[in-house]
């Protein structure tokens, strides 16, 4: 199983951050416009689940499937957005997408007075980093990542 | 073995809750030095007990992965009190006083740890609102979950009323930014 990379995007649709592990195939578009169009997506698929929905939904979406790669997606109430990209293999990993939000996240950006959940995540918050590669190198499902 | 370790935490946790008391002590204390007008002085309160409400949100959430979003006001009281208080200050304050209108309720705290060890000064110091951190932090907190409320307190047993009474209204949902071009 692999992880390929992950965006967090704050309450107004900015990308805080952006990582990857493993991405053979390079965007065919500039960074930002690629952060957007995630964004929009995150939101128009939001709404879609939500009023195609034939009954109440508990956790809203939460992933989707293509024949080569999983889409995990993962919201706080606070408006915080995790997009975790995955091979198929993956099962459901909410529970790792908050612990994402409550170990690291929360530990290493909100507990940090210098900087805060809208800013944007600079490169100088190498805590941040490491941790966050710490953990996801951790997990089972980025066993696979680097032999891939 | 094992019980001197058990004395030992609760200690500890009561050294943490007295440091804390008196922390936030100091604090105040010298922030009615550094302004002339005690209404200022509430004012900077409620705007550090904001930026606290902020932030401390994200922790709340992070440590009760069960909250999801509240659908109505009763239960944003209960997880308030029962869940937010206990957390933060140790106390479950109990909610009272619902406006028919179901919009406003008030908390009733008892055994208050920030007030531990305080009284009021005559005179000017009459007006002081010492617990004022606590409203900013609730309408920070709030605000971070699309709730706009309003905080007040309208009794203080530090002001000599019987109990401290702490007013919330709700104001208004706020929404989601969209993004460009969508609706």
């Amino acid at each position: 199983m692999v992880v390929y990379n992950l965006y967090i995007f704050n309450r107004n649709g900015q990308c805080l951050f952006y990582r990857e592990w493993l991405r053979r195939r390079p965007g065919t578009m500039t960074q930002e416009e690629e952060f957007k169009l995630m964004n929009g997506f995150m939101h128009s698929i939001k709404s879609f689940v939500q009023r195609l929905s034939p009954q109440d939904l508990k956790d809203g979406f939460v992933s989707f499937k293509t024949n080569c790669y999983k889409l995990n997606y993962y919201e706080t109430a606070t408006g915080v957005k995790f997009v975790l990209n995955t091979d198929n293999n993956v099962g459901n990993i909410r529970d790792i997408l908050h612990q994402l939000y409550s170990t690291i996240f929360v530990n290493y950006i909100v507990k940090n007075p210098s900087c805060s959940a809208t800013d944007i995540i600079n490169t100088e918050q190498e805590i941040f980093i490491e941790k966050l590669d710490e953990f996801i190198s951790n997990l089972s499902i980025f066993a696979q990542t680097n032999k891939a | 073995m094992s019980r001197t370790n058990v004395k030992q935490n609760l200690d500890a946790r009561r050294v943490t809750q007295e440091l804390f008391t008196l922390t936030y002590g100091a604090f105040v204390a010298q922030i009615l030095n550094d302004y002339e007008h005690v209404d200022e002085v509430n004012k900077q309160l409620d705007k550090i007990g904001y930026n606290i409400g902020v932030r401390l949100i994200d922790d709340f959430l992070a440590r009760n992965p069960n909250v999801g979003r509240c659908h109505d006001l009763r239960e944003t009281a209960d997880v308030l009190a029962k869940q937010g208080f206990k957390t933060y200050l140790g106390i479950s304050p109990s909610i009272t006083n619902w406006s028919p209108a179901g919009d406003e309720f008030s908390l009733l705290l008892d055994g208050n740890p920030l007030t531990e060890f305080v009284e009021l000064p005559e005179g000017q110091g009459q007006k002081l609102s010492y617990n004022q951190i606590i409203c900013g932090a609730i309408r920070g907190a709030l605000e971070m979950v699309q709730l706009e409320v309003e905080c007040r307190f309208v009794q203080d047993q530090l002001k000599g009323d019987n109990a401290t009474e702490l007013r919330v209204k709700f104001l208004k949902k706020l929404e989601d930014a969209l993004p460009v071009g969508e609706d």
